[in-house]
């Protein structure tokens, strides 16, 4: 008798569990997949230097999927996030080698592009109450295009970057700890969504993000001004973008404006897959960084292994779908 | 609202009416995208050459690489039109080979450029790059420059995407060959066994995927020593993830492509030689054959013993070595694109 | 036996008057020349057809919906509410049908949504840190008061709440912070019948503490068993006002539906 009913019970307990802490499961899985890789390949992959290598090959998409997690919290999207990302490194770097600017200044000004980028998004958003996914589907070629108008498909390379504005590369900088290496890149990612975490737990601003994403109308009649969260998620989405965009200067060197095209894509997957809910109000920004994780650990470790690279699409495919059958079934305690 | 439709209606004939009533040659240029430098350039060789031959130009491309439907449309519209000549990047080897035969039933000479169709005659020529020899003249470099030390490298090869499309298997053989690697099947990457080999990845051809790339593989195996890319982008991040290990300076990195800042890397010291391609010939060439043409019916001929006439090819090295020709990063500037 | 209860046996002045309330949504008219009392300390509760317009006039009320014409007044006082949270700084708290709450925030949240409480000093003005301890020492406060405290955990998440939880939950938050006037719309609509008992009875205990009620509820048993006064609500305007001791429910529903009209009505 006892046996019968401790079963269902301890199910239930993990459910709930689940259901108050949200960046379990992502966790969980980013230590399995730690575990089981560093069982596969060896002390090769679970060496202070692949580990903190995967840190580094995620901070970019890291950083962006901090910024979708906030969009994606109030129950929208944002498609355009690489293009804003791209666009703000490319103003970055040619109002240095174009017009001259101090790269100081240059950098302030890529950051203020990419914030009003975000004011578009959210001032259409909010005020035109158009769909998130139109809004951001529009933005998105507008802002790439601008981008490639902009930029006239032109690259700014690493060397000259290096010789006369260096500290476009400032997020590229690392330092070493131990066997691990970390960019300033990657200290940033990882502050940011520290910072981020907190203010979503612990403010005010926070909890109204999860409550417009819950149930806007809820949220307007107990005297959230949800126009005014909805414009500062998009805009501060927005400026992390940009900063995104400074990072990746860092990371490859150069500025091109051929670069982070799939930024939306996989900052998007990294939000699934860190258990944080499309339809918004649920999940947290902790289970984003997990989730972009997850998929540099996947990619690195089946590399190591020599797998084909086709298999990395394979695992990331099943892990989404993964993801989103678990809320599914975490939403069920509520009922 | 009516009214509306029906004057634009009436306009859209008009220009309808203006384009046909054009009794000059005219000629369309379809490219993958609008983006890529190499193709921006090819724009500008073929507008160039048009302008001079009195050539009407339409300019098309797809939204992305791999766009085919956009190609699609814009041979449709080409045909529409009425040209005499499409000159065509194909994104797809196989996927748009029934619609280049509309273009030819309709009696318009079709040639491919940098891309060759698969069956390779679907188009009526195709003017290239011999990538293979792109590929072997970077590969024979790198062997030269080892010279005894080539029988212990340690190669990685930074390629393109998953899918191996045509030029990412030439490039890629044709290095092994150069460098003196049992390629096994020539239409296949990873079928090889020479110990050197440490591995293959890709790169989707650019900065982030190129550093990515080389992360992986350097994880796999730290003594890495010479590095094959697919194109300079990739080679930009290959430079960068050899940076952040400080392996900068003893690790050969070759390369394909010849644009700007590719060549001026090779100056740099960044990649120690590329192969130099030239899509701005490929246009001009591309819009004299639409000329001759639509003159009196000439089509264009193959170079002697390929299947497409070869636009050439020439290796440039900040460092020349004895036996493999190549010219100077001076030279290939004045010849870059991008 | 007074048919007219639109000035009770006290004597004391209404704490909220409408007087000649307009709505129109193009040709319809919502509200048509409205007046509304309500006195204080007392359970007042609207009924009236569908599409008669009490909804309207509640969201008049509690600043949803601003009034073409007329005028309202709060202790007196004219009041312009242009939106839902200027009617709640004046001390007009709503709970509405949908109870408004987030489902996935903890009771706490849920309670102080809009409103939150800052730590003191740098944590609070720096970091604009959530006074958590204070808001959930209040939350608990608030419930235990009304007897809820049946709720263990005050950091729950609402969408773990029964129905009559949450509506207690709705309920409390009101009480907690509607100095004035409570507007309860069809509370019990969606619950079974020993949820509803335990909603009435909490309606009764807010009502002792001496706030004031407005009771939207189709539930005829439900107004009869709490209301002090019935507001009748017909063809955009108040019919009639009447004692649910006087009256029986089936001429309620005959007022209200038009069956029958009231006495001093058919005289004019």
């Amino acid at each position: 008798m006892a046996e019968f009913h401790e079963k269902p019970t301890l199910l239930r307990r993990m459910q709930h569990a689940l259901h108050v802490t949200p960046s379990l499961v992502p966790l969980i899985v980013l230590l399995a997949a730690i575990a089981l890789f560093a069982l596969l390949v060896g002390g090769r992959f679970f060496s202070a230097g692949s580990q903190s290598l995967v840190l580094q090959q995620v901070q970019i998409v890291g950083i962006v999927a901090a910024a979708q997690t906030l969009v994606i919290l109030t129950a929208g999207i944002d498609l355009s996030v690489g293009a804003i990302m791209v666009l703000s490194s490319v103003v970055m770097g040619q109002f240095t080698f174009r017009y001259g600017l101090p790269p100081e200044l240059a950098v302030l000004c890529g950051l203020l592009v990419g914030l009003g980028c975000g004011l578009i998004n959210g001032l259409l958003v909010a005020y035109m109450k158009l769909p998130p996914f139109i809004v951001t589907l529009g933005t998105w070629q507008v802002f790439l295009a601008t981008n490639f108008l902009f930029s006239r498909n032109e690259t700014i390379r690493a060397q000259d970057i290096e010789a006369q504005a260096p500290i476009l590369q400032f997020f590229g900088q690392s330092f070493r700890l131990g066997g691990a290496t970390f960019t300033y890149g990657v200290v940033f990612m990882l502050i940011l969504v520290l910072g981020l975490a907190y203010a979503l737990r612990h403010t005010a601003w926070g909890r109204h993000v999860y409550a417009v994403g819950d149930d806007p109308d809820a949220a307007q009649l107990s005297g959230v001004n949800t126009k005014r969260v909805l414009i500062s998620v998009y805009t501060l989405s927005g400026l992390i973008c940009a900063f995104a965009g400074w990072a990746l200067i860092g990371r490859i060197g150069s500025v091109s404006p051929t670069s982070g095209q799939e930024a939306n894509i996989q900052s998007i997957t990294a939000v699934v897959i860190g258990g944080i809910s499309l339809f918004g109000g649920r999940g947290s920004i902790l289970g984003a960084l997990f989730g972009a994780l997850i998929v540099g650990v996947v990619s690195l470790g089946l590399r190591m292994m020599g797998t084909d690279p086709q298999w990395t699409y394979f695992f990331i495919g099943v892990l989404i779908i993964v993801a989103v059958l678990v809320d599914q079934w975490i939403r069920k305690v509520a009922s | 609202m009516k009214t509306l439709l029906a004057g634009s209606a009436l306009a859209l004939i008009a220009v309808a009416g203006a384009a046909s009533a054009q009794d000059g040659i005219s000629a369309c240029l379809i490219t993958k995208t609008e983006t890529n430098p190499f193709f921006v350039k090819m724009r500008e060789g073929a507008q160039a050459a048009a302008d001079a031959a009195g050539i009407t130009l339409y300019n098309y491309a797809g939204q992305i690489d791999g766009d085919h439907e956009s190609q699609v449309q814009a041979i449709e519209t080409c045909i529409a039109n009425g040209v005499d000549g499409i000159l065509l990047v194909p994104s797809d080897s196989s996927a748009i080979v029934s619609s280049v035969q509309q273009a030819r039933d309709a009696g318009i000479l079709v040639i491919a450029l940098d891309t060759p169709l698969n069956p390779i005659d679907a188009a009526h020529s195709t003017f290239a790059t011999d990538n293979f020899e792109a590929g072997r003249l970077i590969g024979q470099y790198a062997a030269a420059r080892l010279g005894e030390e080539a029988a212990n490298a340690k190669i990685a090869f930074l390629d393109l995407n998953v899918s191996q499309p045509t030029v990412d298997v030439l490039r890629d053989q044709g290095f092994m060959t150069g460098f003196g690697i049992d390629v096994k099947d020539p239409n296949v990457i990873g079928d090889e066994d020479d110990p050197r080999i440490v591995g293959h990845d890709v790169t989707d051809g650019n900065e982030e995927g190129g550093r990515r790339a080389m992360e992986n593989l350097l994880a796999r195996d730290p003594d890495i020593n010479v590095v094959y890319t697919i194109n300079e982008p990739s080679a930009a991040g290959a430079y960068e993830a050899l940076r952040a290990v400080g392996r900068e300076d003893d690790v050969m990195i070759l390369s394909v492509d010849g644009g700007c800042p590719g060549v001026q890397n090779v100056a740099d010291g960044v990649i120690a030689a590329t192969s130099q391609q030239y899509p701005l010939d490929m246009a001009r060439l591309g819009i004299e054959a639409i000329a001759r043409y639509a003159a009196d019916g000439t089509l264009p001929e193959n170079t002697p013993g390929k299947d497409f006439f070869d636009t050439g090819v020439r290796l440039i090295a900040a460092e020349p070595v004895e036996g493999v020709e190549s010219i100077s990063v001076e030279e290939g500037l004045e010849l870059c694109w991008g | 036996m007074p048919l007219d209860m639109q000035s009770p046996s006290s004597s004391r002045e209404p704490i909220l008057t409408a007087r000649g309330l307009t709505k129109r949504y193009g040709k319809v008219v919502a509200l048509d020349r409205c007046d509304f009392d309500l006195y204080p300390g007392e359970i007042l509760a609207v009924i009236g057809d569908n599409g008669a317009g009490k909804s309207t006039l509640i969201k008049a009320i509690s600043g949803a919906v601003i009034p073409d014409e007329g005028e309202i007044r709060l202790e007196g006082r004219p009041v312009h509410f242009r939106n839902p949270t200027e009617a709640r700084e004046a001390g007009i708290e709503t709970v509405y049908q949908t109870l408004a709450m987030s489902p996935a925030l903890s009771i706490a949240d849920n309670m102080f949504m809009g409103r939150e409480l800052r730590k003191p000093g740098l944590m609070g003005r720096l970091f604009r840190q959530l006074d958590r301890p204070r808001m959930e020492a209040f939350a608990r406060e608030k419930l235990s008061e009304l007897g809820l405290m049946t709720i263990q955990n005050i950091n729950q998440a609402v969408e773990t709440l029964s129905g009559g939880q949450r509506q207690g939950v709705a309920v409390a938050r009101a009480a907690a912070f509607g100095s004035k006037v409570i507007i309860l719309d069809e509370p019990t609509a969606a619950l079974g019948v020993k949820e509803s008992r335990r909603v009435l009875e909490l309606i009764l205990d807010v009502k002792a503490r001496g706030i004031p009620i407005i009771l939207i509820s189709h539930n005829m048993p439900h107004v009869f068993e709490v209301a002090d006064r019935i507001h009748v609500h017909r063809l955009g305007r108040r019919l009639c006002v009447i004692d649910p001791k006087a009256h029986t429910m089936s001429d309620a529903v005959a007022y209200m539906t038009g069956a029958k009209v009231p006495e001093e009505m058919k005289a004019a």
